[in-house]
């Protein structure tokens, strides 16, 4: 069978499958943003943006626009009804207070223990931190959403990480390309293959040792 | 009698009295809420070797960035110092004449709120392990290892909403509100841009998001 890595939709069509009506989520940069596209209309899923609002819809069409109306990426979006505004402080105290349900976020590097990398590249001076470290630290479920290697090819799943941490064991489960891995204490559990591709093929690209879930599945989407 | 009055006739009139040196805290996230007119007048007013606390460092050469552009801010607090179009502070950053304490988005915010609420540090687990966490105090708390983060406050404070009344009492727009509520706690004085002035009495006090009593000072913008 062709081993076909997923798409970027793919992947976030995967996560929003283990999204439940009634969740609060934070949605990060990168494919995380769209996830949303693939909640089902019959699912109420509450969508938390760190400049303060709660129950965020979709980016605003033209002519429909408030410059104080944005999303995390500074894009002019629409507030759901039922939504509401907070300031900053109240706002992350939502996320660093454990209220917020599940942050989807991007990786750089998560390790085994579940620690995660994705505000800035090794080695280089100036990085934003926005609100990634308050998220991941803050919420109840971390998932990430990646491709399971660098552009260059380089491992992304690693032992311990080598690039400038996020928060320390906040990951709860890994959604690449390739695979969902779920972080547990004893290590990382592969959970679901993509299309065509065996255990070796997801363990030669991943550096810790991957423990094979008893009902190892091929992800569907 | 003397009513209370806090409402200023101009933008320059509203930042006269800074000084070299200050410290203010700029409202805003992104291009949100941000106080753009009172910015300006900063600009023409020409103080200099402000210690800036912002989420943002501007982009292209508007609201702080314009303040960075001509070497006013000495000190930048921010998250987000790293975007696109924040080329003007890259380039200060690069050339070392501006420094730059960064700190993570939640922690920058409850910062500002112990500013302005008696409270001089307290306890996270936000950045635990990080480089954020280096020369911090670290504790457990139930379990959960923390570090130390003390309170930000400001000389000044600039604010962004929607509507004031003389006493200082604001409601904002929308996501515009962001930083701004606590900013206006944390700021020894506070000096409020709005869109629109109203008579005292006609916001509704269930709806009033920052009371008169952090609010110093209220300029109506221009709009130009």
């Amino acid at each position: 069978m062709d081993k076909r890595l997923l798409t970027r939709e793919q992947i976030a069509k995967r996560i929003a499958n283990d999204l439940q009506s009634g969740d609060i989520v934070n949605i990060g940069i990168g494919i995380p943003v769209l996830v949303s596209n693939y909640v089902g209309p019959d699912a109420e899923i509450i969508y938390h943006s760190e400049q303060g609002v709660l129950g965020m819809g979709k980016k605003a069409k033209p002519g429909e626009e408030d410059p104080d109306l944005v999303n995390a990426s500074k894009e002019p979006v629409t507030l759901v009804p039922g939504g509401s505004y907070s300031h900053s402080a109240d706002s992350f105290a939502m996320a660093r207070g454990k209220h917020i349900d599940v942050a989807i976020l991007g990786g750089m590097q998560v390790s085994e223990k579940g620690d995660l990398a994705n505000w800035k590249v090794k080695g280089v001076k100036l990085g934003s931190i926005g609100g990634a470290m308050d998220i991941a630290n803050g919420a109840k479920k971390v998932f990430i959403a990646m491709t399971h290697t660098s552009k260059n090819g380089d491992i992304k799943i690693v032992k311990e990480l080598d690039f400038p941490v996020t928060a320390l064991r906040c990951v709860n489960r890994i959604y690449t390309d390739m695979a969902v891995i779920e972080v547990q204490r004893d290590g990382l559990v592969l959970k679901e293959i993509a299309s065509g591709f065996s255990v070796e093929d997801v363990q030669k690209v991943t550096e810790p040792k991957l423990i094979i879930d008893e009902d190892l599945k091929e992800i569907q989407v | 009698m003397k009513l209370i009055n806090k409402i200023y006739d101009s933008m320059d009139a509203a930042v006269a009295d800074i000084s070299d040196g200050s410290s203010i805290l700029f409202g805003g996230f992104g291009g949100a809420g941000v106080a753009y007119e009172l910015i300006l007048a900063l600009h023409r007013q020409g103080a200099k070797n402000i210690s800036a606390v912002s989420n943002n460092p501007g982009y292209h050469e508007e609201g702080i960035a314009k303040l960075i552009a001509y070497d006013r801010i000495s000190k930048l607090t921010c998250s987000f110092p790293n975007a696109k179009d924040s080329y003007v502070f890259r380039q200060k950053f690069e050339e070392g004449k501006i420094d730059l304490e960064l700190v993570p988005q939640g922690t920058l915010a409850e910062r500002i709120r112990a500013g302005g609420s008696g409270i001089e540090a307290f306890f996270t687990p936000t950045g635990v392990g990080t480089e954020i966490a280096a020369g911090k105090e670290e504790r457990e708390f139930n379990g959960i290892p923390c570090i130390l983060e003390k309170a930000i406050r400001g000389d000044y404070a600039f604010i962004k909403a929607k509507k004031a009344d003389r006493w200082g009492n604001l409601v904002y727009n929308k996501s515009g509100r962001n930083f701004n509520p606590a900013m206006a706690m944390a700021g020894k004085i506070t000096i409020a841009e709005v869109d629109e002035i109203v008579e005292v009495g006609e916001l509704d006090p269930e709806t009033i998001v920052t009371p008169g009593i952090f609010v110093q000072r209220v300029v109506k913008r221009s709009g130009l």
